[in-house]
């Protein structure tokens, strides 16, 4: 294995090449994961989040139920699925805003998990794939997205590395440094 | 994470990135470009799959079209409506024709507020305003008829802006109130022996008429209603509000391209497990001699009863009032089966059942099936129910190329021996374990069903479908086609002839049962032999 070297507070970590595989595989496989879902979604016509929120049980389902019966709010959550789950995936595969992607990502399987949380007593209409109690592949998605939030691969492999570059070159130039995700 | 200060290993201090960085940052848009290549093959493969299946069945998957006749706002069209019988169905009636009684409004504002699929009330505040006026009202029990009153002056509703206010006369006998002067249209809605004789004293009258289902309790009476109610030229409707659903206007348009092949067999069913599914209906606290019409209830009833609460408020469960499944739940099924295949009557039917179940005095079968033989269409009719099982059985056509499920959607799949699919099943276009056409209107897993009986009313297309996409009652869409006719001519979806061939069907039903033997229908004599 190679051996990872932690740097000084306030720096990214130095990945070996094991590693740095390990993760942007993991980011790039979660990318193309949600861009699907996105992809999937918007060019099936009848697809609509309505059925699932439907079915929302738990702490919040109350939000849930209330969203699906509110026509105006159904479509807004309906894009913001469609194309916020795109537009993460993108970013993601890319390597581009790789931390607000993780975050949003993160913020969406939140949602899809506490609409419908497997927990002992709840029984769903519309069947899941597998066996879950407690934990399924939603949070385990989730907790993979808090890797690639924690670990960031997008200035090594991704188009971040030419943003963090030309900053570079440009701190080193004196200029202004440039804004953007990868430089926050 | 990554900030300025990061010591990028592999960038030179060019003023260009060099050729190891772009490569590193351009790494994954390979991935990206194999992404869409992928998406577009299955895109394109799923679509080629879709238009073979569409352009074979020669359909669309959209909505039936209906052009549906604006309601008449002019105060000159205002129809005014009587209702007879104002029970569970007659209450349902009114309310789908607008007029809600205040308790009901408020039960289920409550049930709103606790479950919000519950989508009741709200529906019932969409409705359409049929601009129509509830004048008069007539039940033989007070409690009734004042519900009846309440609903018609009740402010909230659909109709509101239109209600006049002006209290409903109630009516003692329903001939007092055809007489009066104060009715248009009558909503027939008592139990099944008084049908016949309220359609045909309404019709001499010139009154239009929407009865409930069964149209009559037996055959003899239906030729006079049909013969009277023909002659007067009212505008007539059979309470069968499923022709108003989508899923059996659209069945009737595969049916109609032959998507199916030649159909041998048709199977209905109803499975209800509840003792209100079982008309083991409520009696009410408020009922007794004193404020129950006995003897005008017995009425055309063939047998006379001392006065019992129980053959009152559960008429259903005895051949003198009705007939039993037949009549309640076979002549909905086997209409909607008319409706998608224009069956008219069977040529023989044989039926059988007993009183399994609810051995509570009952003389109707709580299990019943019905076997109807159409030899000019080279088809049978099956019909199967237990009133003391759940279990789904659905409704189903069976062709030689494909089967057809019919509910408040329709599912289609091919059969694995079809001729006509046999060269799309064998490309692999067709799966016939999936369902090679769906059509599932409005939402998927709606709304809020308080009882295992509703839940099979709403399967059954018996309580909503869909219009423009909205969640629409059923009842309500069928008054209102009754009332499109009454203001602007044109024929009723369930008509006297199709409610002739309802009645002579159940009845063909319930002979066979009560007689034990295999009845036939003479159509030159037109009578069940």
């Amino acid at each position: 294995m190679n051996g990872a070297s932690q740097k000084a507070p306030g720096t990214s970590p130095d990945y070996g090449l094991f590693q740095l595989g390990a993760l942007v595989s993991l980011r790039m496989l979660i990318g193309w994961h949600f861009l699907y879902e996105g992809v999937a979604k918007i060019t099936n016509p009848y697809w609509t989040s309505a059925g699932y929120l439907r079915e929302s049980q738990g702490w919040f389902s109350q939000y849930f139920l209330d969203l699906a019966n509110s026509p105006g709010a159904l479509t807004a959550v309906d894009h913001l699925n469609q194309w916020g789950l795109l537009l993460i995936g993108v970013a993601l595969l890319v390597g581009t805003f790789e931390r607000t992607a993780a975050v949003a990502g993160i913020v969406l399987l939140a949602l899809y998990y506490l609409a419908a949380p497997p927990f002992p007593g709840m029984e769903y209409t519309i069947p899941a794939e597998g066996s879950y109690l407690i934990v399924n592949k939603l949070l385990i998605e989730l907790a993979a997205l808090l890797v690639v939030l924690g670990f960031p691969t997008a200035h090594r492999i991704g188009l971040d590395r030419l943003l963090v570059w030309k900053k570079h070159h440009a701190g080193n130039a004196a200029l202004a440094p440039a804004s953007g995700e990868a430089a926050s | 994470m990554s900030d300025g200060n990061e010591k990028i290993q592999d960038a030179a201090p060019g003023s260009h990135p060099n050729r190891r960085d772009v490569l590193k940052a351009l790494a994954s848009v390979p991935v990206l470009g194999v992404f869409f290549a992928g998406w577009y093959q299955k895109k394109l493969k799923e679509d080629a799959r879709r238009q073979a299946i569409m352009e074979e069945l020669g359909i669309t998957e959209g909505a039936p079209a209906f052009i549906r006749d604006a309601i008449s706002r002019p105060p000159g069209d205002r129809i005014r409506v009587g209702i007879i019988g104002y029970g569970g169905e007659g209450e349902s009636l009114v309310r789908s024709a607008g007029f809600a009684h205040p308790d009901w409004i408020e039960s289920e504002r409550k049930a709103a507020e606790e479950n919000p699929r519950n989508r009741a009330l709200r529906t019932f505040m969409e409705q359409d305003d049929l601009n129509i006026e509830l004048t008069a009202v007539c039940d033989v029990f007070d409690v009734r008829a004042e519900r009846a009153q309440a609903a018609a002056v009740n402010q909230v509703g659909p109709t509101a802006e239109k209600a006049s206010g002006r209290a409903a006369v109630r009516y003692f006998r329903y001939t007092d109130m055809l007489e009066s002067g104060d009715v248009d249209a009558v909503l027939i809605a008592t139990p099944d022996h008084w049908h016949a004789q309220m359609c045909i004293d309404a019709a001499a009258a010139g009154k239009h008429i929407y009865v409930e289902k069964a149209l009559t309790r037996e055959e003899e009476e239906t030729h006079r209603l049909y013969e009277a109610v023909k002659a007067s030229g009212v505008v007539f409707q059979l309470g069968h509000q499923q022709r108003q659903t989508e899923s059996h206007i659209k069945a009737r348009e595969v049916v109609q391209a032959g998507i199916l092949g030649p159909i041998t067999l048709v199977e209905t069913t109803t499975n209800r497990n509840d003792p209100w599914g079982a008309w083991v209906w409520d009696i009410h606290e408020k009922g007794s001699p004193e404020t129950i019409d006995w003897e005008q209830f017995q009425g055309p009833a063939p047998n006379r009863y001392p006065f019992s609460l129980e053959r009152f408020f559960r008429w259903r469960c005895w051949f003198d009032y009705g007939t039993g499944l037949s009549g309640d739940l076979f002549s909905h099924e086997y209409d909607a089966v008319n409706q998608i295949l224009d069956l008219g009557i069977p040529r023989t039917a044989v039926a059988s059942g007993g009183i399994y179940f609810f051995k509570d005095g009952r003389d109707v079968p709580d299990v019943f099936q019905a076997v109807m033989e159409y030899p000019d269409r080279d088809l049978t009719l099956v019909y199967s129910a237990t009133l003391a099982n759940g279990r789904s059985r659905g409704r189903v056509f069976m062709g030689h190329d494909a089967t057809m499920e019919v509910d408040n959607g329709l599912r289609i799949s091919a059969d694995a021996s079809s001729t006509r699919y046999e060269g799309k099943i064998g490309e692999g276009l067709i799966d016939p374990s999936m369902p090679m056409f769906s059509f599932q209107p409005g939402f998927e897993g709606l709304d809020a069903i308080t009882s295992a009986t509703a839940e099979y009313f709403v399967s059954r297309g018996l309580l909503y479908t869909y219009r423009g996409g909205r969640l629409t009652n059923t009842y309500h869409l069928h008054i209102a086609e009754w009332l499109d006719v009454i203001r602007n001519g044109g024929d009723t979806s369930c008509n006297l002839e199709r409610g002739f061939e309802e009645a002579m069907t159940c009845h063909m039903a319930t002979r066979s049962y009560q007689l034990g033997r295999q009845v036939s229908w003479d159509p030159v004599a037109r009578r069940i032999v």
